[in-house]
């Protein structure tokens, strides 16, 4: 499956724009998408921390993905 | 009563006052966030803050009605700032309303306490000599 992962703060600057397509096997989980996004974007490996968000909520390591779900790089965040 | 906004004009701390005295409140915690001149004795010229807007403001409510419960409170704002900030302005307001007045101090304290930790808004220092997402790495 393809999913189309957005970006937001300096995970936009990393993959140098707004999402990126990352190809998936089907029923792959939330960790396997980090793998996957650490691999090709080293920079990833140096944030103090990575999440992800599903349909607008933060999910763990072990959620599965589905190809329609909105999903979002939460690098760090530091709003106030 | 819980408002929660996300805008990118200037937050009004009068405005979020009223929003939340109620007759039956005894005091109201106000906080207010500001953008300083300096990080680490570097001066910042300004600050740009930009958010997953959906969610940042699903969590921001999450925070709000936590705190309700735990302290009772009779009514919560959060109103945050997103877009090009100048050194004095005001990127977040927390305004807490309770019957008496530990519990809005505790209730404002957790909420900008959490919010900092959990709501998907980034900032990014523009130094004379470059750039840097705040707090993005170890």
């Amino acid at each position: 499956m393809k999913i189309n992962v957005l970006a937001f703060g300096i995970a936009k600057d990393i993959i140098n724009g707004q999402s990126v397509e990352i190809e998936l096997e089907d029923g792959m989980d939330v960790q396997s998408l980090k793998a996957s996004l650490c691999n090709k974007f080293p920079e990833f490996n140096k944030l103090r921390s990575l999440a992800i968000a599903v349909n607008e909520e933060y999910q763990r390591d072990d959620f599965k993905l589905k190809e329609a779900d909105e999903v979002v790089i939460i690098p760090p965040v530091s709003g106030g | 009563m819980i408002d929660i906004q996300l805008k990118d004009t200037e937050l009004s701390v009068q405005e979020c006052n009223d929003l939340v005295v109620s007759d039956g409140s005894g005091g109201i915690a106000i906080f207010v966030g500001t953008i300083r001149n300096q990080t680490k004795g570097k001066a910042v010229q300004r600050l740009e803050f930009e958010s997953y807007k959906p969610m940042a403001i699903s969590e921001m409510r999450k925070i709000a009605e936590q705190a309700k419960e735990k302290w009772e409170a009779e009514k919560i704002v959060i109103h945050h700032r997103v877009g090009v900030l100048q050194i004095r302005e005001i990127a977040v307001i927390i305004a807490v309303s309770t019957p008496h007045r530990k519990a809005a101090f505790e209730a404002c304290q957790y909420c900008i306490d959490t919010l900092k930790e959990t709501v998907p808004i980034w900032k990014k220092e523009i130094f004379e000599d470059g750039e840097v997402w705040v707090a993005a790495h170890p």
